[in-house]
């Protein structure tokens, strides 16, 4: 159902969910979840595990159809499409530009045995560059961006670090310029002086871009430091919603007391 | 005068769940205005709910009943019933907010913390620096440490780079949660001097401040908030 409206600066969602349910079986992942993301916003997702953050995120990225409700998304020409409506080429063309999509696991989201320049430059050409200069000129930047040694660029991502590997993940996904970007769990399996820099990194990255992101992680922290908005679930429903200081510092809901009470003090 | 803050019968109750629900009401009849250039301090014993108030205009607590209105871009916004975008644009344009301890970010050099309330509002790095620079030094924050995080700093000096970062930016509203308190003399007369200059140039505040001294040098008016005690 497209509207036919171009979108004005922020002042139109970028992507609209509108009570999404999944169920498998007898099994509900996923209950009623609607909300607005507004360009330039990030929107933390947080419960524990199990609570049906990551099959959202898959609903929200198109991965799965949803059982019930939908998903639609702004294009880039402004005309707002439900996602269950676009072709396969279309789908797959958001993946390869407008959206990002950053796996927990950075072998998920890399080509381990090819160098990470390639890594690096393979989205830039399926969105149709073909300069071998000029791919490897960006791809160097972007690994200087993401901080890593342009030394390392013929290197496959098999011999780097777990932060590197997922800084190079990052990179991979940023370079064609995407509007929105889809997180799980970003920083999870990394050891704490390595998320501190990832996390001031994405930081940096998304406010520059002015890109949206929807990031889904059991960590209030990082949720803190990476979002505007924070949507806290339990059982599949999303019990709390709101700005993410205000979630975190008065939080209303028994389970999201018991959540923020339940971060040991540094 | 125009009223930069309005705030009517606003109130604040706790709901502790895992205490067995037990209910704290904290604030109830909020109710006062603030003016373009003038410094309004709220006063009261310790957990008579002066933070809180602040917390509740910063939209960092929510309010459960009533109405606090801002002057915020030529309109007046309720922030008791504000979108968290409107509460976020809000903070970018209309309130800044020095709190009581600096919540740093891991690896971000000083400099840059305190430059980035301009930044995020589209001053150009170098320029949001150069200002930056200064108020640090006037803060008597040495040179030498401004390339490193605040984060290992004493507790003065991170009182002084929160100052810095909370009066950088040219924001009509301005809170102020115990600014002075971790400060020795010279620094809290420099930090009654930043107030006396944002009062000239119109911004309303509201301050918390225990000592006596430094409330006498900076309130235009004071507001007992014990007055808006809610008793059980």
């Amino acid at each position: 159902m497209a509207e036919n409206e171009i979108a004005a600066d922020g002042d139109e969602p970028l992507l609209v969910a509108d009570r999404l349910s999944k169920t498998y079986g007898r099994l509900t992942a996923c209950r009623d979840v609607s909300f607005a993301l507004y360009p330039g916003e990030v929107l933390a997702i947080v419960g524990e595990s199990g609570s049906g953050k990551t099959t959202l995120l898959q609903l929200l990225s198109a991965q799965f159809a949803p059982s019930a409700g939908r998903v639609s998304y702004r294009m880039r020409d402004g005309v707002m499409r439900d996602l269950a409506a676009l072709g396969e080429a279309e789908r797959r063309f958001l993946f390869r530009t407008d959206w990002g999509y950053v796996h927990q696991d950075p072998a998920l989201g890399l080509r381990m045995a090819v160098s990470a320049g390639a890594n690096v430059g393979e989205r830039l050409m399926a969105v149709g560059w073909n300069h071998y200069g000029r791919i490897r000129d960006t791809a160097s930047s972007w690994l200087e961006r993401v901080e890593i040694d342009i030394g390392r660029i013929d290197d496959a991502p098999r011999t780097y670090s777990g932060g590197m590997r997922q800084r190079l993940q990052i990179a991979r996904n940023l370079v064609t310029e995407p509007r929105l970007v889809f997180m799980d769990e970003p920083t999870g399996g990394l050891d704490v002086s390595v998320q501190a820099r990832l996390l001031d990194l994405m930081r940096n990255l998304v406010s520059e871009l002015g890109l949206a992101a929807i990031v889904v992680t059991h960590d209030l922290a990082v949720a803190r430091l990476l979002s505007h908005r924070v949507m806290v679930m339990k059982g599949g429903r999303v019990i709390e919603t709101g700005l993410t200081d205000q979630v975190l510092d008065d939080p209303c809901e028994p389970y999201t007391q018991l959540l923020v009470s339940s971060i040991l003090p540094a | 005068m125009t009223a930069m803050i309005e705030i009517s019968n606003a109130e604040k109750t706790f709901i502790m769940h895992l205490q067995g629900g037990v209910q704290l009401p904290v604030l109830r009849g909020v109710s006062f205005q603030v003016s373009a250039g003038e410094c309004v301090v709220l006063a009261g014993p310790s957990g008579a709910g002066k933070s809180s108030i602040l917390k509740m205009i910063f939209g960092n607590y929510r309010c459960d009943g009533g109405r606090i209105g801002i002057r915020h871009e030529g309109a007046e916004i309720d922030l008791a019933k504000a979108e968290p975008r409107q509460v976020l644009s809000v903070r970018r344009a209309t309130i800044g907010y020095v709190s009581q301890f600096l919540r740093a970010v891991p690896r971000v050099a000083t400099i840059d913390v305190v430059a980035e309330p301009l930044i995020v509002n589209g001053t150009a790095r170098p320029a949001a620096r150069e200002r930056a620079g200064m108020l640090l030094r006037r803060l008597n924050i040495p040179e030498r440490l401004w390339a490193l995080p605040p984060s290992t700093f004493s507790g003065g000096e991170q009182q002084r780079v929160n100052i810095a970062r909370g009066f950088i930016s040219d924001l009509p509203i301005l809170l102020l949660d115990e600014p002075t308190a971790s400060l020795d003399a010279a620094n809290r007369a420099v930090v009654v001097e930043l107030i006396d200059r944002k009062k000239r140039a119109g911004v309303a505040m509201v301050a918390i401040v225990h000592d006596d001294e430094i409330r006498h040098l900076i309130a235009d008016r004071v507001v007992d908030v014990t007055s808006f005690a809610a008793a059980a």
